[in-house]
């Protein structure tokens, strides 16, 4: 324990190592475990008064630095996981923000409620969900997590604010997607999902290139719920951007086998296997990914209709396998995911011959089609492509790749992600979220003293730079005032 | 901050008119390097380093007048340069002379000149560095050896034994530090054609410090301990360790 000296008044605190789950770019801060929201008011209110910056950490599934702060002070929030309130006429649900998605169906689903939106894992926190404004596969459909959102309770260093798209939208949609930068999510208020069974009915094709799935998805993407696609990034030539679609409804209890209805709802997602050990870095080459998206793609059936699947199955298929992670090496890996406009395909079609180009191994990218985005200035999804990539660091002419695609992402008018991003310059953001001045003035309103502050908004300046002040610092300052 | 691929944003370099921080830091600027300090006691040197890092693409460029074997201001000289940057990314410690072997070896000022510039110098400023950094939470230190300190010659062995020194010193470091967020990685380069080994006969393996640039970047995307430059020393040198004294004795160079 650090922190805790006589007569302080500060939240005790244990100094450890954090990256994201790319597992890159450490640093040590001052872990604060709360247990309630009047906690992280005072942890705030005493960093704004000490000038210790502050950022919130869930379940750590952003990939790069947002979600650390060197030398300052995380509140991890998933002790925060109570389920507060829910109104089964409305479908709202009110709940701490370190509860998860994944605590939230097997409590929910059971009970006929899906959550609105999912990423590709079920272990991600409400808070964090509303930091990153989460998409999910029905994004073309049903839009990103903030959406469905009708109140946040918002510890900031000025104070608790309630917040909803009506009282004070500004705050509202500049904490969607603003990486915890406006303000700490106490409590969230959204709304589910009605569902009839636990189970998707999920049509799957191939595509044998990235125009034949670009034409696929455009085509009929509207008769689905859910979309996706899995592109094939080391294929090229005429097959580059071969990739296996699949799209899905929620089954409703009449597409279900007799025999199965009584069970409609039964949600029960097990780990079927967990990485024991960090096996050296490399493993993942572009000979072994190639022999995997090869199987990949062809164990996938020309077409097929209709086939039941389980939730999890369909959404969160890598949950089956904890810490997959670790299978990229000590090194890590960076995800890479951007967004670009309908009118920029070739950037898309660029993008993936850089990738083949360079022989980057790149495990199945994914690929799918947003719909339009929402009012946050800094939220990720614009209406358009947007396909996300693993790659393992290490390789020497990665960085200098990813700033080529960067560059042709933000020359076509798109962005990457920044719950995913752990390399990008500052200067590129600026063109990427044209927005961010809008941003930062109500930033400024709510955190004059720049109290919030991670890895990655420093990195990003995203907030305006302060230095760290030390506890060396506030000794002096201590002893001078005395 | 340091990116995915341990890119600073920021550094500090002490011995800034240093060839090998020189061209390290060419290469940083073409990718993420914008704010230095130059550390150092040449004042006109620095200024020239400090032009060519501008004229590159860095956005600020400063620099701060300590020499290294000044201990006593070693603790203030970190200080200044950390507050000039906020956070600091990267810091590479790139103070050091080769002195003259013949002439210094029966001259006690100039053995003790020779280890306060190489060794005990730029272990003063490592200490500091190194607890500023520990605090913060995060960084890379740089420290340049070199494989003279490996196995020590007779040749040249006032420069390889503070090599040496500085070597071990932070291999230690690097130890203390694991768990800080905070990484230290050792450069070991053969002979580097530069200033300092200008009029002398290249060794075998002889590099230049644009290469000796490339393979630090490269060990500091892979998160690499120790670099050595160029690599194939790294086995050249598992073999010369092991080496009998009579032929260790005997090899030309």
């Amino acid at each position: 324990m650090s922190d805790s000296g006589p007569g302080s008044h500060r939240y005790p605190t244990t100094r450890r190592t954090l990256t994201g789950w790319g597992r890159t770019a450490p640093s040590a801060c001052d872990v604060a475990h709360v247990r309630s929201g009047e906690d992280v008011d005072l942890i705030l209110a005493s960093a704004a008064e000490s000038g210790r910056s502050v950022v919130a950490r869930g379940l750590a599934r952003s990939y790069g630095d947002a979600a650390q702060c060197a030398g300052g002070i995380v509140i991890d929030t998933t002790g925060l996981d109570a389920v507060l309130d829910f109104d089964a006429d409305t479908g709202l649900v009110r709940v701490g923000a370190g509860t998860s998605l994944d605590a939230l169906m097997r409590g929910f689903v059971p009970r006929g409620w899906f959550v609105p939106v999912t990423p590709g894992t079920r272990h991600v926190t409400v808070g964090g969900a509303i930091a990153a404004d989460i998409h999910g596969k029905n994004h073309h459909r049903d839009g990103s997590f903030c959406s469905y959102v009708t109140r946040l309770s918002l510890a900031t260093p000025s104070g608790r604010r309630e917040v909803s798209p009506e009282r004070d939208p500004e705050l509202f949609w500049a904490t969607a997607g603003g990486m915890g930068m406006t303000g700490t999510v106490v409590e969230a208020t959204f709304r589910m999902l009605p569902v009839e069974t636990a189970v998707m009915t999920v049509d799957t094709e191939r595509a044998e290139n990235l125009d034949d799935c670009m034409d696929r998805m455009a085509r009929r993407d509207a008769d689905y719920r859910y979309s996706v696609a899995w592109v094939d990034c080391l294929a090229r030539g005429t097959k580059m951007g071969r990739s296996v679609l699949t799209r899905a409804d929620h089954a409703r209890l009449d597409d279900l086998p007799t025999a199965r209805r009584s069970e409609a709802l039964c949600f029960a997602p097990q780990m079927r296997a967990r990485v024991p050990v960090t096996p050296p870095s490399g493993l993942l080459n572009p000979v072994t990914v190639a022999a995997f998206n090869e199987l990949w793609f062809r164990k996938a059936p020309r077409r097929r209709t209709g086939e039941l699947q389980t939730m999890s199955t369909f959404f969160h298929p890598l949950d089956g396998v904890g810490a997959w992670n670790l299978l990229y090496g000590p090194r890590g890996m960076v995800q890479y995911q951007f967004a670009v406009p309908f009118g920029a395909e070739d950037a898309v079609r660029e993008v993936l011959g850089r990738l083949s180009q360079a022989r980057m191994a790149s495990f199945l990218a994914v690929m799918k089609r947003f719909g339009d985005g929402d009012a946050g200035p800094l939220s990720f999804p614009v209406q358009g492509w947007t396909l996300a990539l693993d790659l393992p660091v290490g390789p020497s002419g990665l960085g200098p790749l990813l700033d080529a695609l960067d560059g042709i992402v933000a020359g076509a008018g798109g962005r990457v992600y920044l719950a995913k991003d752990s390399c990008l310059r500052p200067e590129v953001l600026e063109i990427m979220y044209p927005r961010l001045p809008e941003w930062r003035a109500t930033r400024d309103r709510v955190d004059p003293g720049a109290t919030f502050a991670s890895d990655l908004s420093r990195r990003l300046g995203l907030a305006p730079r302060r230095p760290e002040k030390t506890r060396q610092d506030e000794l002096d300052e201590m002893n001078e005032t005395r | 901050m340091n990116d995915a691929m341990g890119m600073p944003q920021t550094a500090v370099v002490v011995g800034g008119t240093s060839d090998l921080a020189r061209a390290i830091l060419r290469v940083l600027v073409a990718r993420r390097l914008r704010r230095v300090v130059l550390v150092g006691r040449d004042e006109i040197g620095l200024a020239a380093a400090a032009e060519e890092l501008r004229a590159l693409g860095a956005v600020a460029v400063d620099t701060v007048m300590h020499d290294v074997t000044d201990v006593v201001g070693a603790a203030a000289a970190v200080r200044d340069a950390s507050t000039r940057l906020g956070q600091v990314d990267l810091v590479l410690v790139a103070a050091g002379m080769i002195g003259d072997q013949a002439k210094d070896e029966a001259v006690p000022e100039a053995v003790a000149r020779v280890f306060s510039t190489n060794c005990t110098g730029p272990a003063s400023v490592l200490a500091s560095f190194a607890a500023a950094l520990r605090q913060q939470g995060h960084g890379r230190i740089i420290v340049l050896s070199s494989v003279a300190g490996v196995r020590v010659r007779r040749a040249n062995y006032i420069y390889g034994a503070s090599k040496a020194g500085l070597d071990a010193y932070a291999q230690g470091m690097a130890e203390a530090l694991r768990g800080s967020g905070v990484s230290l990685t050792i450069v070991r380069p053969g002979w580097v054609a530069t200033r300092m080994t200008e009029g002398r006969t290249p060794a075998p393996l002889a590099t230049t410090p644009d290469a000796v640039a490339a393979d630090v970047v490269s060990g500091m995307e892979r998160g690499a301990s120790v670099v050595w430059s160029p690599g194939s020393l790294r086995l050249v040198f598992a073999v010369l360790r092991l080496m009998p004294q009579a032929l260790w004795r005997r090899l030309p160079g």
